[in-house]
């Protein structure tokens, strides 16, 4: 898709043919991100009309205690530490960003009045600042006023790079500057066309400066604010352990009317997903379950009695199965899968193209993932008239064997096929976990009838997602054929996921394996395209060149995208709860409530 | 006596340096990353992880770090999880009440469930009340926690819906309304953990009352005209305890250890589960100060076990 059709469907949008949702919807489907293509329609003019959360109940309190079960356990409640999406969530209850991310990726004021946008002025025409009206009445859990000094604060904190800060990355080169009392200036560095990433969703979270300013830089750990937090939003802490519990009380001075509907609040982390699918769908011990990833079959079984029912939210994460680029078996100067070697087999774009036909992606859902998957050829499969002719979605043997075939791989005496001294054999890692062997086994029953023998290899999830730069079994070294793993775009823009396929970020000896192009994949016009993303000021442009990134990430093949992966929760029969695939499943925690 | 307390306690130090030791580097050669979550996490730069790594010190050579944790443990600081950055004697004694409550509540019950089964059972054996006792523990050892405890889950939680089986550690209620939710959710692991440890224990019991009810002196107190009763309570139970509390007292460092399996499946915030995550995590200063203290008090029980030996057999005497 060019920037011209992108512009023509803009249009659309203004003049009311095409509903905002399924323009969203397509340019998730050609792999940007759904707060990215609302930056698109706010960047053109067309506002969205002030993005509401339906709320029915009509005073505050009164709705018991809310149950919500995790199967890991927060370990701290310090938003700008959180590790993991469990301490973002935990954090996240207590602190406010300035706006969060609805599922359907429209911003969502939370401590600011309204959302900046060009024609309120907040938006400057050069793209270089973006003022914020911050919301007046706002108090912190311990009765101070919320005000411009704690947002400025809040980006010197985390900037701070003493501090180690996981957020560190979208704060340390924009400048925040307090106008009045309650209006602050962000001032970035170039023009910065996705300017929503600081103060906003699960890296905006605001904290207060007169609780955290002593515990600056390198004292951060020592804040007992960080298990103790004191924050905006709908809910006081009354207990934390970490690893297990945490207990919350409603904040009867928040500062939505009418909110929270609960009275108390309770976070049980720790033990696996299948019984806390249980402790909601079947024992209703708790509310809502977090990401309960299941088998399907076991999650139907549960569901059928009638207490609740599962919810999938469609984002971004993507499985998929990665072809290396380079050698992995034989050193160059010293180092295996040197950026410098080429595979001997998978250079050959034919037999890439037969791997992508022997993977029954329909088959594998069916059979494994359920709901919790949806099958995908690459990111450009929906809506049918952007279906690129040149990536189709197939499982057929017969094909693979053909195009092997006349590539030149014939069978040998032991079924195998090969070309010269190079043979079909591969070692294919993945993961520890039920539902990817079972996806192995598939793909491998399927190569061994076309010829292809792949030798299954599954590593602990601890080693292989781990970044030990000794250990040769990380899915950073890639020292195997083939692997496959989910990739999350948890970031609203793309521009920090798609830099994993820049011939900088190849991953290898020399920076420890610590870079992100795991498939040591590499092209010159990708690279030139990405460079032109970072500097391209108008939304449009840029978002055609990272749909035609995508375009020549997946056609060339060494990338196959298998799966959409859905985040998963459980939920009890009367709960409404409010999620979003773009931000934190606790983002809008004071809009939840039971009906009667 | 004394003199061979301190000799004991003596020869104890260099086991515990040892043991740290063996400990630390094994650790420190297992692979992984305690910020695994943000090497995967790609919108955190991997300066931020490196910079952590140095931070905390985890790019030094390993004798380095292993003395760095020395000298702080000397001074009695046990460090700070690398995870969740709190202090780790804070994180220990926050799971240590409930692993004491749950893991010591079903050593409790499994006393009191093979002391008795186990004397009836020896005093008369190969009845049918010692076959039946008999046949219940070997089924019982032999399923194992992690089966057993789903088992419970199962028909208890699920069929019947009589318990819960999510543990909570802060109860909100209030008044007797705590106790009989403590009671509900704490009755399933504490029998779990407790008929599978007094199924062993029975017959331990039972071999060593065996032993003793046919020595030359329990037909003496027979033959004196002794009731029945003070005869098994007086002469027998107490000289067949003494190999027993052996047993127990050993086993006593478990209480603090926690019931890995278990908690995980009833989600107890015990220390078993604090130590399975920190492992999970690479999470060092958690694993070596839970290990640590393990293995003091497996060391300080043995020695309270020989000296109660010596004290319920006065033959035993310490030089």
């Amino acid at each position: 898709m060019q920037e011209h059709d992108l512009r023509q469907l803009i249009e659309e949008v203004r003049e009311g043919k095409l509903p905002r949702r399924s323009f969203i919807q397509q340019m998730v489907s050609l792999g940007l991100t759904a707060p990215m293509a609302s930056m698109l329609l706010m960047h053109e003019g067309v506002a969205q009309s002030q993005a509401s959360i339906p709320y029915k109940p009509t005073k505050r309190g009164g709705g018991g205690t809310l149950k919500i079960i995790y199967w890991q356990a927060a370990v701290h409640l310090n938003p700008h530490y959180a590790g993991g999406t469990k301490d973002q969530d935990a954090s996240r209850i207590f602190y406010e960003p300035l706006a969060g991310w609805d599922t359907e990726g429209n911003l969502v004021p939370q401590l600011a009045a309204e959302i900046p946008t060009r024609q309120n002025g907040g938006v400057a025409a050069d793209g270089r600042s973006v003022t914020w009206k911050l919301k007046r009445g706002v108090t912190w859990h311990d009765g101070k006023p919320f005000t411009a000094d704690d947002v400025v604060f809040t980006a010197a904190y985390v900037a701070d790079p003493a501090a180690s800060m996981v957020t560190v990355a979208t704060y340390k080169d924009i400048k925040v500057e307090k106008v009045d009392s309650h209006t602050v200036k962000v001032t970035y560095e170039k023009p910065t066309p996705f300017w929503a990433e600081a103060l906003v969703g699960s890296s905006g979270p605001i904290l207060p400066k007169h609780v955290f300013e002593p515990f600056m830089g390198a004292k951060s750990r020592e804040n007992p604010a960080n298990t103790k937090p004191v924050g905006t939003g709908p809910y006081k802490i009354v207990d934390f352990k970490p690893g297990d519990t945490l207990r919350a009380e409603a904040n009867t001075n928040y500062h939505v009317p009418n909110q929270p509907f609960f009275d108390a609040l309770e976070i049980k982390g720790g033990g696996d997903a299948t019984s806390a699918a249980r402790a909601v769908l079947q024992t209703a011990e708790y509310d809502l379950g977090w990401n309960l990833a299941v088998e399907d079959d076991i999650l139907k079984r549960l569901e059928a009695a009638g207490k609740g029912r599962m919810a999938f939210f469609a984002g971004s994460d993507i499985e998929f199965v990665s072809l290396n680029v380079t050698d992995p078996w034989n050193e160059v100067d010293g180092e295996r899968a040197s950026a410098k070697s080429r595979h001997p087999a998978f250079t050959d774009k034919a037999v890439r193209t037969a791997m992508s036909l022997l993977i029954d992606r329909n088959g594998i859902q069916e059979v494994i993932y359920g709901r919790g998957a949806i099958a995908t050829a690459n990111f450009l499969n929906n809506p049918p008239r952007f279906r690129s002719p040149n990536t189709t979605f197939e499982f057929n043997i017969d094909k693979a064997v053909q195009v092997l075939e006349a590539a030149g791989w014939k069978k040998g005496a032991d079924g195998i096929r090969a070309k010269g001294s190079v043979k079909l054999k591969f070692v294919y890692q993945t993961s520890v976990s039920g539902p990817r062997q079972k996806c192995q086994a598939i793909i491998k029953d399927a190569c061994t009838k076309a010829g292809i023998e792949l030798e299954l290899k599954s590593v602990v999830a601890a080693v292989f997602f781990g970044s030990d730069a000794a250990n040769p079994d990380t899915y950073q070294k890639f020292w195997s054929d083939m692997q496959m793993f989910t990739t999350t775009m948890t970031q609203p823009d793309p521009q920090v996921f798609m830099e994993q396929f820049t011939t900088d970020q190849i991953s290898q000896k020399a920076n420890k394996w610590s870079s992100r192009n795991l498939v040591r994949w590499s092209n010159a016009e990708y690279d030139a395209t990405f460079k032109a993303s970072q500097v391209e000021f108008d939304p449009v442009k840029r978002a055609a060149m990272f749909i035609r990134m995508n375009d020549l990430v997946v056609n060339d093949g060494h990338v196959i995208p298998l799966f959409a992966r859905p985040r998963p929760y459980g939920i009890l029969n009367k709960l409404v709860p409010v999620l979003s695939a773009w931000d934190g499943a606790t983002w809008a925690l004071s809009y939840w409530y039971r009906e009667a | 006596m004394l003199n061979y307390i301190l000799r004991r306690l003596l020869i104890a130090l260099p086991s515990l340096l040892g043991i740290s030791v063996i400990l630390f580097t094994v650790l420190a050669l297992a692979p992984g990353d305690p910020f695994e979550d943000l090497a995967n996490n790609p919108s955190v730069p991997p300066e931020v992880r490196m910079a952590l790594r140095a931070q905390f010190g985890l790019d030094d050579p390993i004798w380095q770090r292993y003395l760095y944790w020395l000298m702080n443990m000397l001074r009695g600081d046990w460090g700070f999880s690398f995870v969740s950055r709190v202090d780790v004697d804070k994180l220990i004694l926050q799971r240590l009440p409930v692993t004491i409550a749950v893991i010591g509540m079903s050593q409790v019950l499994a006393l009191l469930v093979a002391l008795p089964v186990g004397v009836l059972a020896a005093v008369k054996p190969y009845s049918w009340f010692d076959r039946i006792a008999s046949t219940i523990a070997f089924v019982g050892f032999s399923l194992p926690t992690f089966f057993t405890g789903v088992l419970f889950i199962l028909f208890f939680s699920i069929y019947l819906g009589w318990f819960p089986f999510v543990y909570r550690a802060d109860l909100t209620e209030v008044g007797w309304h705590w106790w009989w939710a403590q009671f509900k959710q704490s009755i399933m692991p504490i029998t779990v953990l407790g008929l599978f440890q007094a199924a062993s224990w029975m017959r331990y019991v039972r071999s060593s009352v065996l032993d003793v009810v046919r020595l030359d002196y329990v037909t003496t107190a027979r033959s004196k005209g002794l009731s029945e009763r003070v005869v098994i309570n007086k002469h027998v139970v107490r000289n067949a305890l003494i190999p027993v509390v052996t047993l127990v007292a050993l086993q006593l460092p478990a209480v603090f250890g926690g019931a890995i399996v278990t908690e995980q499946i009833f989600r107890i915030p015990g220390i078993g589960a604090l130590l399975i995550d920190a492992i999970l995590r690479n999470d060092t200063p958690v694993i070596m100060a839970v290990t640590f203290v393990f293995s003091c008090l497996v060391i300080f029980f043995n020695l309270v076990a020989d000296l109660v030996y010596g004290w319920l057999d006065p033959r035993i005497s310490y030089r």
